[in-house]
């Protein structure tokens, strides 16, 4: 299992990879930033911020060790890792643990920071530290484990999901994209509606921003996929073209619907169908060829833009749309798996139902989406009901139409005001 | 003395200035307003959900100029802003009472 010999160039591959993924999450906080209103922008970016912060100390303190130490049945490491400790061997593809670990982690830093979207305007700052931080260790590092830890890897035992039941993720499906979709409704319907919403008018505020963070998401989103290989060569390879492919067509895919639907193509709705066209491939990257990446962007593209319909039909305020795009989008292309999956491109994936492998791969894959979105709604739902009802987690009805920058962070995000002699230094 | 007030459409505005520049008027006060008339706001679109904006952006132009040229800068400013579609905006006229130049206490007609 121990390899002693470090591959540079694996180990180069990856290190540039997992920056690319922390990029992801500054992107990400522009992205929803610019999507809220002007009063409540610092707050909205602040929360990705923060999960900078918090997630990468629960993460090298005690979360990586629980998601990749050896396995307890497999459902949860072990903590033979703790602190980052007797992470300097080497494992596979010739990669040093630490690197593998840093890879990881920001992963768990974007999770935690996408499910922000979904309670834009209300959630009061120190909560949401606090849960996202207790968030990665009871949901997202158990669903890591799950997929992620592949026996004798970083340890002899890893997951149920990847290894006893078989299912196929590449980068995180799962344990991103439908933990994230399913966590952000449990957590949109603890903290409740925005006050006004959908009467009032929440339109974004700045679509620029939406499309820096879009183009920052999507350039970190090939060291996700890609980076998912751990090895620079012919797989990453295939993911990249897939990751470029599938995005490309969901965008084509979203415009043209949304032209049909609501009379234009919007700067919105090409940034969130990049987005979700990431989101499908991101768990077929690895196993799917060009055509089975085209398929799954053109499907994303027009599924995830319906879906987004749902919650004002379901009434549950979504505000930025984590279950239509990430939940949803995840869904998608886990079970498209079961159909594209072919080991022309990657022998250690599987051939789905278009390449003759049956339909036993399509099952497997349904049930790690059903045991992942169960799992990540009930504990989120727990956990974040907790916090609620002993700290509380919502701003009170003032600061949410006043603005929850002045309010949380004694900020503005724009100087509004011409009138620059009425304001004082105080110190 | 007359206040002549204009609303129009913002790209009107140069087009408004000059004329009033070659009629001889020798200043303008003018600002960024929102409202509607008869060509009501107009819809957004944001993810599937519709916006209906209510007030569109205009500008508003004010002259204070003597009585008897007030109607002829109302048919130029009007002339100038003019492009027969709807939205266009209005331009009225207001007695005033009383005009002083700040800088030099000057009063009424040689105020402006």
């Amino acid at each position: 299992m121990k390899i002693t010999r470090v591959d540079t160039g694996n180990t180069a591959y990856l290190l540039g990879c997992a920056a690319l993924v922390m990029l992801m999450t500054p992107g990400l906080a522009l992205f929803y930033g610019g999507m809220v209103r002007a009063k409540s922008v610092l707050n909205m970016m602040m929360m990705s911020v923060v999960a900078l912060g918090v997630v990468t100390l629960v993460w090298v303190l005690v979360g990586f060790s629980l998601a990749f130490g050896d396995s307890n049945g497999g459902l949860i490491g072990n903590f033979s890792f703790v602190g980052l400790r007797d992470t300097t061997a080497v494992v596979g593809h010739g990669i040093p643990l630490q690197v593998f670990a840093m890879f990881q982690l920001m992963f768990a830093v974007i999770t935690g920071a996408l499910l922000s979207g979904a309670v834009a305007d209300r959630a009061r700052f120190w909560p949401w530290a606090l849960f996202v931080g207790l968030w990665t260790l009871v949901v997202y590092v158990p669903l890591a484990h799950w997929i992620f830890a592949v026996d004798g890897f970083s340890s002899a035992h890893g997951g149920w999901m990847a290894n006893a039941l078989g299912a196929l993720d590449f980068a995180g499906g799962t344990a991103v994209e439908i933990n994230s979709g399913a966590s952000a409704l449990a957590l949109a319907l603890v903290l409740g509606k925005r006050r006004g919403w959908p009467r009032e008018p929440m339109r974004p505020h700045n679509l620029p921003n939406v499309l820096l963070g879009t183009g920052l998401l999507w350039f970190g989103w090939f060291g996700f996929n890609a980076g998912s290989a751990l090895s620079a060569g012919a797989v990453a390879g295939n993911a990249f073209v897939t990751t470029m492919t599938a995005s490309a067509a969901a965008v084509v895919a979203w415009l043209v619907l949304e032209h049909r639907l609501d009379g234009r193509p919007t700067s919105l709705g090409g940034a969130s169908a990049a987005v979700a066209g990431l989101v499908a491939i991101t768990p077929a990257c690895g196993f799917v060829d060009t055509f089975g990446a085209l398929v799954i962007g053109l499907l994303a593209g027009v599924v995830c833009q319906l879906a987004i319909r749902l919650k004002y039909r379901l009434g549950y305020d979504d505000s930025l749309d984590v279950v239509a795009i990430h939940g949803v989008g995840g869904l998608l292309g886990m079970l498209l798996i079961g159909f594209f999956a072919t080991e022309a491109v990657n022998p250690a994936g599987a051939d789905g139902l278009l390449y003759g492998g049956g339909p036993g791969q399509l099952g497997r894959q349904l049930v790690a989406v059903l045991a992942t979105a169960a799992f990540a709604f009930t504990v989120t739902y727990v956990l974040a009901w907790l916090i609620s009802r002993t700290i509380g987690f919502r701003v009170d009805p003032e600061v949410e139409s006043e603005g929850i920058d002045e309010a949380e962070h004694a900020e503005t995000a724009y100087d509004f005001t011409p009138l620059t002699s009425s304001i004082g230094r105080t110190t | 003395m007359i206040l002549v007030t204009a609303i129009i459409k913002p790209f009107a505005l140069g087009d408004v200035k000059d004329a009033l520049e070659r009629l001889g008027v020798l200043g303008m006060t003018v600002s960024e307003v929102q409202g509607f008339g008869r060509q009501k706001g107009h819809t957004e679109v944001y993810r599937g959900a519709e916006y209906t904006v209510d007030f569109v952006p205009k500008v508003r132009v004010e002259v204070v100029v003597a009585d008897d040229v007030a109607s002829k800068v109302v048919d130029v400013v009007v002339g100038a802003a003019h492009t027969g579609k709807i939205g266009d905006g209005k331009v009225w006229t207001t007695r005033v009472e009383q005009i002083v130049r700040v800088r030099t206490g000057e009063r009424g007609g040689d105020a402006l």
